[in-house]
């Protein structure tokens, strides 16, 4: 790779050892994938939950945090995904103090990199949306895809190592999603199907992520009627990334890039393979996610975690009724969320309900599978697309339905 | 009488490694396939659902959705309950961050079907530096 002069004194040590080893991994990726020089970002996201990192992880962070402060601190702003623990309810969720001493020990290293602790998977919502081609690295794939497509932004997947790498250095290798050519539509997708629901439009970006099938394809969408909402598109997003590892989509009319698709095509690629997506096509999918026999263990509205508008429908959908005895409702979203959801009288309503309000975490991303066993938890409902297909892994068995059905789900215990 | 079978990919991440292979037809996620603690591929429609991936050379198709394996590995492997090396037809940055972070061998973009050229059982070696995959078979 080509280095520039301040990159070749990071390499040699003159910034510290965190920035160093940090060079030292991107030129490593960099040159796996090609990448000619570096590009500078002007954000990060990073997705460093403590079931993912382990003591190892945790480790390795608080190597770091022992340099001195001029030599650790982030270039850029850099925000923080969920983490792996909500302290102030683990208990309630008969979670191990073990993993709550992992997280305050992460929380401490992060901290000292100047890191801040949004501690959301939205941030894009709620912290700072990217604009049209600022170069960025977030490190969640519904972040990423959403930054991508519907902001115009430009970022690859960057993992957590790779995101604190970005983070100390203030520059990626580029390639991927970074140069223009990467970004040139590979498959068409003619929409004939109208998603009403979250669960639809999740279910929606499933499909197109099965047939997509690569980090390096792009679809690009035709035929949706109407402008969807922010909270649409992120769960399609955030479907299509976790279903088809896909980082960008394109949608006619509606993405800041597709406005002209005759500017989407690469000259290689003037005729697409192009499918159309129905609703037979998207009642299969909800078809094979099937139906629990017995009774609903756990429903669970997180993956992405919930905005505020969506906090505002589950309250009016559960305002005076309560989950089931056998059932336990659990809802993930982000603290500031969730400030704004104590001061507008959301919280309350949610938890006289008998709703489990976390913050500041996401469900997959917080030792699912022990959490499972400890409360018993194994069917569960959602109508996050997304979260249905991670926790499967997790020895769960989960049922996509729409919002309605999910808070009836609870209220009843079965679905 | 063996039988040695040369396979080139791109460059690779990682130093070389002999193990026997653990291949499938299938993509892969530590996240969302994998029970980490017991080294066993989880998820019920995995293609290796049930099989032990420890120390093998794991084939397998491409990279999944998710972030999460570009911390897992290194965790995996400081227990070690990680595979030996990764080889798939495609990647996606995030596996190639991960083997990046915890030094796993790693490759890539082979001349051909790598989940067709190797067979769960054989040994395999894998330099990533020479971006070659040399399989042996009895």
């Amino acid at each position: 790779m080509n280095l520039n002069g301040y990159e070749k004194s990071i390499l040699a040590g003159e910034f510290g050892y965190p920035r160093q080893q940090a060079l030292h991994q991107q030129i490593e990726v960099g040159r796996f994938f090609d990448a000619v020089d570096f590009v500078e970002i002007s954000q990060v996201h990073l997705m460093a939950d403590t079931e993912s990192l382990g003591e190892t992880g945790i480790e390795y962070l608080e190597e770091l945090a022992k340099c001195p402060e001029q030599d650790r601190k982030v270039t850029v702003p850099t925000v923080t995904d969920p983490r792996g623990i909500d302290l102030c309810r683990y208990r309630m969720l008969k979670q191990k103090q073990e993993w709550a001493t992992l997280e305050q020990r992460a929380i401490v290293a992060f901290e000292s990199f100047g890191i801040l602790m949004t501690n959301t998977c939205i941030n894009y919502q709620i912290v700072q949306a990217p604009v049209f081609g600022e170069h960025i690295a977030f490190g969640d794939t519904g972040s990423v895809i959403y930054a991508n497509s519907v902001c115009g932004a430009r970022s690859n997947f960057e993992g957590g190592p790779a995101a604190l790498c970005a983070a100390f250095t203030g520059r990626v290798p580029r390639y991927g999603y970074h140069l223009d050519r990467q970004r040139h539509a590979t498959h068409c997708f003619t929409v004939d199907f109208e998603p009403v629901d979250l669960a639809d439009w999740g279910a929606l970006g499933a499909v197109i992520g099965q047939r997509t099938g690569s980090y390096w394809n792009v679809p690009l969408l035709t035929g949706i009627q109407t402008s969807p909402t922010s909270d649409q598109l992120k769960h399609f997003g955030a479907a299509l990334a976790s279903y088809g590892s896909v980082p960008l989509f394109h949608m006619d009319g509606i993405t800041p890039e597709a406005q002209n698709i005759s500017t989407l095509f690469a000259e290689s690629n003037s005729s697409l393979p192009t499918e159309t997506i129905s609703t037979k096509d998207i009642k299969t999918f909800y078809a094979k996610q099937g139906r629990h026999k017995g009774k609903v263990d756990v429903v669970v509205m997180a993956a992405p975690q919930l905005s505020l508008l969506e906090m505002q429908d589950i309250a009016e959908m559960i305002a005076g009724r309560h989950v089931h005895d056998n059932t336990d409702f659990v809802v993930a979203t982000a603290p500031e969320i969730k400030t704004a959801c104590d001061r507008m009288g959301i919280t309350k309503t949610l938890e006289d309900a008998g709703v489990i309000l976390l913050e500041g975490v996401c469900f997959y991303q917080m030792y699912a599978r022990e959490t499972g066993y400890a409360n018993g938890w194994k069917n569960l409902v959602s109508n996050s697309a997304k979260l249905v297909n991670i926790i499967q892994g997790y020895d769960y068995v989960p049922v996509l339905a729409t919002t309605e059905q999910c808070v009836d789900a609870a209220v009843s215990g079965s679905l | 009488m063996s039988e040695n079978l040369t396979i080139r990919g791109h460059q690779g991440i990682g130093g070389k490694v002999t193990a026997v292979a653990l291949v499938g037809g299938d993509n892969f996620s530590a996240r969302y396939d994998l029970d980490r603690i017991n080294g066993v591929f989880s998820r019920p429609a995995h293609a290796l659902y049930g099989q032990n991936y420890v120390d093998r050379v794991l084939v397998l198709n491409t990279a999944k959705g998710g972030v999460a394996t570009s911390w897992m590995l290194r965790e995996m492997k400081s227990r070690g309950m990680a595979p030996a090396a990764l080889l798939l037809n495609a990647s996606n940055p995030i596996m190639a961050q991960g083997a990046a972070f915890a030094g796993l061998a790693f490759m890539d973009r082979f001349d051909d079907d790598i989940t067709k050229l190797i067979n769960t059982g054989d040994t395999v070696t894998v330099d990533p530096k020479l971006g070659v995959v040399t399989v042996v078979r009895c």
